[in-house]
């Protein structure tokens, strides 16, 4: 939804009970945990199945850069280095149990000194890995953005030194073999937590467990969207300087959302890394990231679903016509990201908001613009908070009169 | 995109319009204590951006419970100087608030000094209702875990503010549709939420009808009694209705202070003002009695 919907409170007459927000993310949850935890393993062979997990993966850094991007205004296009925090120091935790207690992984016997660095030491202990999944891709994006956002750095700087940092993430993975593994990164990965990877039912709870964290952070983001945060975060996009003379610091508003993002790709990259297999430098530099955010902005970047949506849809198509035409996607991609860009600049999210418009707008005059139709048009297209796509419209068009007048 | 301009009026209900003075009294209920020591001081003030000095060596003091106009011709610095008061504009000198130094703060930590302005284009969250436009402005001092909540209700001050401004009725609409003199209406009431005892308001009054610009004036008056307003104008009709004190500004320096008759008298605002201001009008004007009328401000 977006910030011009709210749940209006205080109304004289309440919503309908399935108007009611927590009505409606809870049946969201429900909807969302029928498809991904029943309909999804029942239809969809092993393979598939391992597929879907991998673009839950990758669906989950879209959930961060909605947030990020969407809600935020910050066009992060390095959210691989992130992705590649998490997903490399799980691979690690998984080499470094593959090898038992006090041995040393492969990759460092083969490339490196034979001894592990000390620093990877930690990550033998999986409650440690755990715990630095969780705080060290959102610690260093905290860092990283206060200082870049108490500089006043933002719109496309900020874009290129997110991806330049990109780019450097990847090149020291690739410079660092003996630690890293390099180009080819780490794989073969046996065990997960003690799970034999090669047993499909593990592969299958590898599933469920993605699919239960998205869905978990889909809830996360709705949640702050509808929050007093989310609002301050939408006025920081529209609007910097503005919050500044509230008394807020944009940069600290900034901060959280990017942290969050950053948190989210981390984790990610975690369940990436046993899910496919293998993490390596080709999935965390410049490429990876925009492909990232290619599937959230064809989605719809400032909405709940589209993100999430997107990301997967992008996937999927990814791979299904990379099986057909090979060496064909790349142009399919482009040619898709250019057409959402120029014509649905919200994404395939907002063609739910055009459809509801046209009904509101009513039969007689379909072409009509929602302001055109008077004050309850736009009440309702502001308030019925349903498609975030509608609401992204409405305050379009509201935007638009607004300059008008 | 649409190219309706018309159309939006209707989104605005016609009962909309008005300001609630009666409202503004809950606002203003504050015991009037707290503002005692409340006074703006700026010392030998000088902005100077690239070479160009903007500012030079301003002195002002406004009381509370008065209401001062900045006035001047283009480029005189009065918007310049309220821009260096809020940390905008880099400056030296002195500016102190209610005895504390705000030169040298970030803009955010001003406003928390109890500074609030607006700014000459009405600049709300278009894409936000009233409603969160007035709550965020509220919510300065909020801790993490209410910011994280979803908002139940109304606050009071934001319900007190909302009838201030007469925004009641369209509190539920993107700040965005709103006509541009309730634009300005929701400016002041986000400053009288975020409880600002320095107001700051430049051109508040442009684009308003008559009767709009009455109502503000009479509510700017209100809210001087009890705090410090300075106001940055143009408009002289709405200056010299309402204005308990003025000071001219010209080429950076202070010009003329005083009240409204006193500076109107100053030969050397005639001078500044159809100097400057009204080339071709020139001898015709010059003959009137009135020297700062609103033709030598355009």
């Amino acid at each position: 939804m977006s910030a011009a919907t709210g749940p209006v409170p205080g109304t004289a007459t309440p919503a309908p009970w399935w108007r009611r927000p927590a009505t409606r993310v809870w049946a969201g949850v429900a909807i969302a945990a029928v498809v991904l935890f029943g309909l999804a393993p029942a239809l969809l062979s092993d393979f598939r199945l391992n597929l879907l997990a991998k673009f839950l993966c990758l669906a989950m850094v879209a959930v961060g850069i909605g947030l990020a991007w969407g809600r935020g205004g910050m066009l992060v296009l390095g959210q691989g280095v992130f992705f590649g925090i998490g997903g490399y120091l799980m691979a690690m935790h998984m080499k470094l149990s593959d090898a038992g207690p006090g041995a040393v992984p492969d990759f460092l016997l083969l490339y490196g000194d034979g001894v592990v660095p000390g620093w990877w030491e930690p990550l033998r202990s999986p409650v440690v890995t755990i715990l630095a999944i969780l705080v060290l891709p959102a610690g260093i994006a905290a860092l990283l953005g206060l200082a870049v956002f108490r500089r006043r750095v933002r719109g496309a700087y900020f874009a290129i030194l997110s991806q330049a940092l990109a780019a450097a993430f990847a090149i020291l993975l690739v410079g660092q073999q003996k630690v890293t593994g390099g180009t080819n990164g780490l794989n073969g990965f046996r065990s997960f937590f003690g799970y034999d990877l090669a047993d499909p039912v593990n592969k299958r709870m590898l599933y469920f467990i993605a699919a239960g964290v998205l869905i978990a952070m889909v809830v996360i983001v709705r949640l702050l969207m509808s929050s007093r945060y989310g609002e301050l975060l939408v006025a920081v996009r529209d609007q910097e300087n503005r919050v500044r003379f509230l008394g807020y610091d944009p940069a600290n508003v900034k901060v959280v959302a990017y942290a969050i993002a950053a948190c989210f790709a981390g984790i990610g990259g975690a369940l990436f890394a046993p899910v496919v297999g293998i993490i390596s430098p080709a999935d965390v530099g410049v490429i990876p990231s925009i492909g990232f955010l290619v599937g959230v902005a064809i989605g719809g970047r400032a909405t709940l679903l589209g993100p999430v949506l997107g990301a997967v849809a992008v996937s999927w198509a990814e791979t299904g016509l990379s099986e057909q035409f090979p060496s064909f996607w790349t142009y399919f991609q482009g040619a898709l990201f250019i057409l959402v860009v120029a014509f649905l600049p919200q994404g395939f999210a907002s063609l739910g908001g055009l459809w509801r418009r046209r009904r509101a707008a009513g039969a007689p005059a379909p072409d009509d613009p929602p302001v055109g139709s008077g004050p309850d048009a736009a009440r309702e297209l502001a308030s019925t908070d349903a498609a975030d796509g509608a609401a992204q419209e409405a305050a379009d068009a509201a935007r638009t009169a607004g300059r008008n007048a | 995109m649409n190219p309706q301009p018309e159309s939006v009026e209707p989104v605005v209900p016609d009962d909309a319009g008005g300001l609630d003075p009666e409202a503004l009294e809950q606002v203003i209920a504050a015991p009037g204590e707290r503002f005692r020591h409340d006074y703006l001081e700026i010392r030998d003030l000088r902005v100077v951006f690239d070479g160009f000095v903007a500012v030079d060596g301003v002195d002002l003091t406004v009381t509370r419970g008065d209401l001062r106009f900045l006035i001047g011709p283009n480029g005189a610095g009065k918007t310049t100087i309220v821009d260096a008061i809020t940390g905008l504009a880099p400056a030296t000198g002195s500016v102190q608030f209610g005895r504390v130094e705000l030169l040298g703060k970030p803009s955010h930590r001003i406003v928390r000094a109890g500074v609030g302005r607006t700014f000459q284009t009405a600049s709300v969250f278009d894409e936000l209702t009233v409603l969160q436009n007035l709550d965020i402005a509220a919510g300065a001092g909020r801790g993490p875990l209410t910011m994280l909540r979803r908002r139940r209700g109304i606050p009071p001050e934001v319900e007190a503010a909302l009838e201030t401004v007469g925004l009641t009725k369209v509190r539920d609409l993107p700040a965005g549709i709103l006509a541009h003199g309730q634009k300005q209406w929701l400016e002041i009431g986000m400053l009288l939420v975020q409880d600002a005892r320095l107001l700051l308001l430049d051109e508040p009054v442009a684009g308003m009808s008559q009767a709009e610009r009455e109502e503000t004036g009479l509510l700017l008056q209100r809210i001087g009694e009890q705090r410090t307003v300075v106001v940055v104008e143009h408009d002289m009709e709405f200056l010299r209705s309402f204005a308990s004190s003025v000071t001219v500004l010209h080429q950076g320096k202070v010009l003329s202070e005083g009240t409204v008759a006193q500076v109107q008298a100053d030969p050397r605002v005639v001078e500044v003002y159809l100097g400057s201001g009204a080339h071709g009008r020139g001898r015709g004007a010059a003959a009137g009695d009135a020297p700062a009328t609103s033709t030598g401000v355009e």
